[in-house]
């Protein structure tokens, strides 16, 4: 009954499928996807530090805080965008943004 | 040991479930709330193999901050939450279908990595440090020193993330009387006072 490296990286795998089952299921909601995403960088960082702890080297834990701060400015970056974009447009659904014709 | 089993399933398991509940809950505020339970969970999780300062990391950044930014955004715009749901449906078969293939693919990876590991030449094994002290005094002792530069470079990340957040949201509202000391201070002389002549006798 001992927890080994293998069940961390079964909840990680289950915590990034769920991350990107809910940026396709929630095709109206931006903020939603920016959950999802924020999601999937968990699940990265649950990999990172099962790996360094049962490696017992610290250099992943180290990375996986490099992973958060990014996550943080990602997640102000982007939330600042739907902001201006919901102020320019009053909508914030994903099948209508289509300015850049992309 | 079971003990140790037992919270470990009981974290991950609350951890998966209100990962779920983020993508399927109907209000994008009850999304927020799970999400921060979620976090609350892997945060438990870490604790539960050492990484303490890693969980409290995630604790303060993710549910102090993250969230509670994901919250004001979501209760500041007007959000129409009927037509939200609109194409839950349509999306479901696509999202299914690619979700289950990545899980069994991620599964089927693990166990065949169950089965015996992939022997790696040239591992530098002796790299491994081994953790005597505790978990934070180990992080500081390699952040530090051998990170030092990547430690800065995560603090421009943040200024820069910082700025542009602060420039794409500043508006300036044309109309909007505001005092502007610095204005006021260095208007010259011959603005602010006009000498009139007047004659004599003669009035304004």
């Amino acid at each position: 009954m001992t927890i080994g490296l293998g069940h961390y990286l079964a909840v990680a795998s289950v915590l990034f499928t769920l991350g990107i089952l809910g940026i396709f299921l929630n095709r109206k909601n931006v903020i939603v996807i920016l959950m999802c995403v924020e999601l999937m960088l968990l699940a990265v960082n649950i990999n990172l530090v099962a790996f360094s702890v049962f490696q017992g080297n610290v250099v992943g834990q180290i990375f996986a805080m490099l992973v958060l701060t990014v996550a943080a400015a990602e997640a102000a970056i982007g939330l600042a965008i739907l902001v201006v974009y919901f102020r320019n447009r009053g909508t914030i659904a994903v099948e209508d943004i289509n300015a850049m014709k992309g | 040991m079971l003990l140790q089993a037992l919270a470990f399933y009981v974290f991950a398991a609350v951890t998966v479930a209100s990962a779920a509940m983020v993508v399927v809950s109907r209000n994008p505020v009850y999304s927020v709330l799970f999400l921060i339970l979620a976090f609350f969970n892997a945060a438990a999780l870490f604790v539960l193999i050492g990484a303490e300062f890693i969980a409290m990391i995630l604790v303060i950044v993710y549910v102090g901050a993250v969230a509670v930014l994901f919250l004001f955004v979501v209760m500041m715009l007007d959000i129409n939450l009927t037509e939200m749901r609109e194409g839950f449906l349509k999306y479901l078969p696509v999202g299914a279908a690619i979700g289950v293939v990545l899980l069994a693919e991620i599964l089927l990876g693990l166990g065949v990595l169950g089965s015996g590991s992939v022997t790696i030449e040239g591992l530098d094994k002796a790299g491994a440090q081994v953790l005597a002290v505790d978990n934070t005094r180990a992080i500081g002792r390699v952040l530090y020193t051998q990170y030092f530069y990547l430690f800065q470079v995560a603090g421009i990340v943040l200024l820069v993330a910082m700025i542009g957040a602060i420039v794409l949201t500043l508006r300036s509202r044309p109309g909007v009387r505001r005092q502007k000391i610095s204005d006021q201070l260095y208007r010259p002389k011959d603005q602010a006072v006009t000498t009139v002549k007047v004659p004599t006798r003669g009035g304004v």
